[in-house]
């Protein structure tokens, strides 16, 4: 009781921890040597292209198949040695929802619930809470097979939530949703993260930099960054790019640029409109030009019609990792 | 391993499959009762043996889907990942399907109790037989129980665990005349030599131990390969 006291005191108290988790099919490592933190009430996103081995590793956390090497602890406990207490705190929701066709939605929720060993008394409330949240209430009695898929996906994430379980493994939650269903599904996670640890994969960068705090981005069964969404975007590169669409005479406006403290590198990109043309401006990362830029070319009586900055965006940052892999190999 | 159980069984009576079994099964051994009733030789155990022959047929049907479509569907990967032991899991399987056979086997209660309206029925040796057909049929259970953990097929597991019952039938026959280690081998494997017994009325220990250490291996021989492909592959 005591050390658990003091673990909670330390800053966020370590949920998942994962170290050199290795997965060999035969031949394959589908997994090769990863290790990560997931601390309380983080949304960690799980980022990869298909086959990278996201859910190879979404099915070591949870238990359903063991490692190859290397070590899982959940909350503490290690999911070799005492996978019954892990199993307790882990709700699970595969890639393919795990449903049974011929069950209506509240037979199949009582089920799951029976099965994680929900206190009896418990179990009514729990299973209405849970239809409530995740709005399943009006299909409650129907048979599961006759429903469409986001509500299929929806009875999935109800199980994963039935025993309030304090880590929530996610394995593509959003996948073969429309847009709408992706949309509430995804306001449905974020207000459960701050209730319960969540890890959630998926191949589609928007979804992980609407959602999560923390990336980790795996291809080919290895890490190839872990860090915030923003942080992604900033750290990569080591200069800043700018687009700027000025109005006036490109060959005065290229050397005016040019004069401005800490500019590398300037482009005419494209003529827009007559004497309007867009300029691809590169700085050093450290210096925001933005400003400099603006008293230059006031001063100098051309107008910027248009400034905008290009930051690498996660899905440029995303292609970058993957394809530096490839070229190593 | 109740919610298994409870789940189980409820799926054998939502769909067709435990009727049409059950149904098919008391219309065969009906017929087999009335014909024992005409001829001269009117004795209980010959019934029972001929019910234990259909069950050859009835129990991979009720087995085949028990493992195998909890494989298919995805749904293992749930029953896995919960909190409940895989043993508990497969014992509870094991114990929804013995549960529907011996509905099955209750119903045909039914034909001895007509015979004692008509005559002094043995009752020791209908007891003693019945106690025999369902250890049988609980063997056979654990049996088609472990086909099905091999497959994500029910077809494929149907189709092993008849043919593994029809060639445990026919080798109590070819064993003897073997001789050396293989009629011991096959010896083993005749579940149904072991009912005699039973049938003239003696409650024996030998095989009883037999039957429900048979049925404690293929159990034990399921969880094992379930456990085995969880460690090679996904």
């Amino acid at each position: 009781m005591f050390l658990k006291m003091r673990g909670n005191n330390i800053g966020g108290k370590i949920m998942i921890e994962i170290q050199n988790l290795t997965k060999s099919f035969g031949q394959i490592k589908a997994v090769n040597d990863i290790s990560f933190t997931v601390e309380k009430g983080e949304i960690l996103g799980f980022l990869g292209p298909n086959g990278a081995g996201k859910s190879t590793t979404m099915n070591i956390i949870t238990g359903f198949m063991p490692s190859t090497e290397g070590t899982v602890k959940v909350c503490g406990y290690d999911i070799m040695e005492n996978p019954k207490e892990v199993k307790k705190r882990i709700g699970y929701l595969p890639e393919q929802p795990p449903l049974y066709m011929d069950m209506t939605v509240t037979e199949y929720l009582r089920f799951v619930a029976d099965l994680k060993d929900v206190n009896k008394k418990q179990t009514k409330n729990q299973i209405s809470d849970v239809m409530e949240l995740v709005k399943l209430v009006d299909v409650s009695g129907r048979l599961i097979k006759n429903l469409s898929k986001g509500y299929k996906q929806r009875v999935g994430l109800a199980q994963a939530l039935l025993g309030n379980p304090e880590v929530l493994v996610l394995d593509e939650p959003t996948v073969g949703l429309d847009p709408k269903q992706i949309i509430e599904i995804r306001k449905l996670i974020k207000a459960l993260g701050k209730q319960h640890t969540i890890i959630l994969s998926s191949h589609i960068l928007p979804e992980v930099s609407a959602v999560c705090e923390k990336v980790v981005i795996i291809n080919k069964g290895k890490i190839a960054a872990i860090d915030t969404p923003e942080n992604l975007s900033k750290g990569m590169g080591t200069v800043s790019k700018l687009s700027a669409t000025i109005a006036g005479p490109k060959s005065s406006i290229t050397s005016a640029i040019q004069a401005i403290y800490g500019i590398k590198l300037v482009e005419a990109h494209i003529e827009k409109e007559k004497d309007i043309v867009e300029y691809v401006i590169e700085s050093d990362k450290d210096i925001d030009i933005r400003r400099p830029l603006f008293f230059a070319m006031a001063k100098a009586g051309y107008p910027i019609i248009e400034l905008k900055s290009l930051d690498l965006s996660l899905e440029d940052i995303f292609l970058q990792l993957t394809m530096q892999e490839k070229e190593v190999k | 391993m109740y919610s298994i159980f409870k789940k189980e069984l409820r799926s054998y009576f939502t769909s067709p499959t435990a009727y049409v079994m059950i149904g098919l099964f008391v219309l065969i051994s009906s017929i087999i009762f009335y014909i024992n009733l005409v001829t001269p030789t009117a004795d209980y155990g010959m019934n029972l043996n001929y019910m234990s022959l259909i069950l050859i047929l009835i129990i991979p049907i009720l087995t085949m889907k028990i493992l195998a479509e909890e494989r298919r569907s995805g749904t293992e990967v749930l029953l896995i990942t919960s909190p409940t032991s895989l043993t508990s899991i497969v014992i509870g399987k094991y114990l929804a399907a013995f549960a529907v056979f011996l509905v099955m086997t209750v119903i045909t209660f039914i034909y001895p109790l007509i015979l004692s309206v008509y005559g002094k029925p043995a009752v020791a040796e209908i007891v003693g037989g019945y106690v025999g057909f369902i250890l049988l049929g609980s063997a056979f259970i654990a049996f088609g129980l472990f086909a099905s953990s091999l497959t994500e097929s029910q077809i494929i597991a149907a189709i092993v665990s008849i043919v593994g019952l029809l060639l445990m039938w026919l080798l109590q026959g070819i064993g003897p005349g073997l001789g050396g280690i293989w009629s011991k081998i096959f010896s083993w494997f005749s579940l149904f030599s072991r009912t005699e017994d039973f049938y003239s009325g003696i409650l024996s220990l030998g095989p009883i131990v037999y039957y429900l250490s048979f049925s404690a291996i293929f159990v034990f021989l399921t969880i094992r390969v379930i456990e085995k492909r969880r460690w090679s592959k996904g």
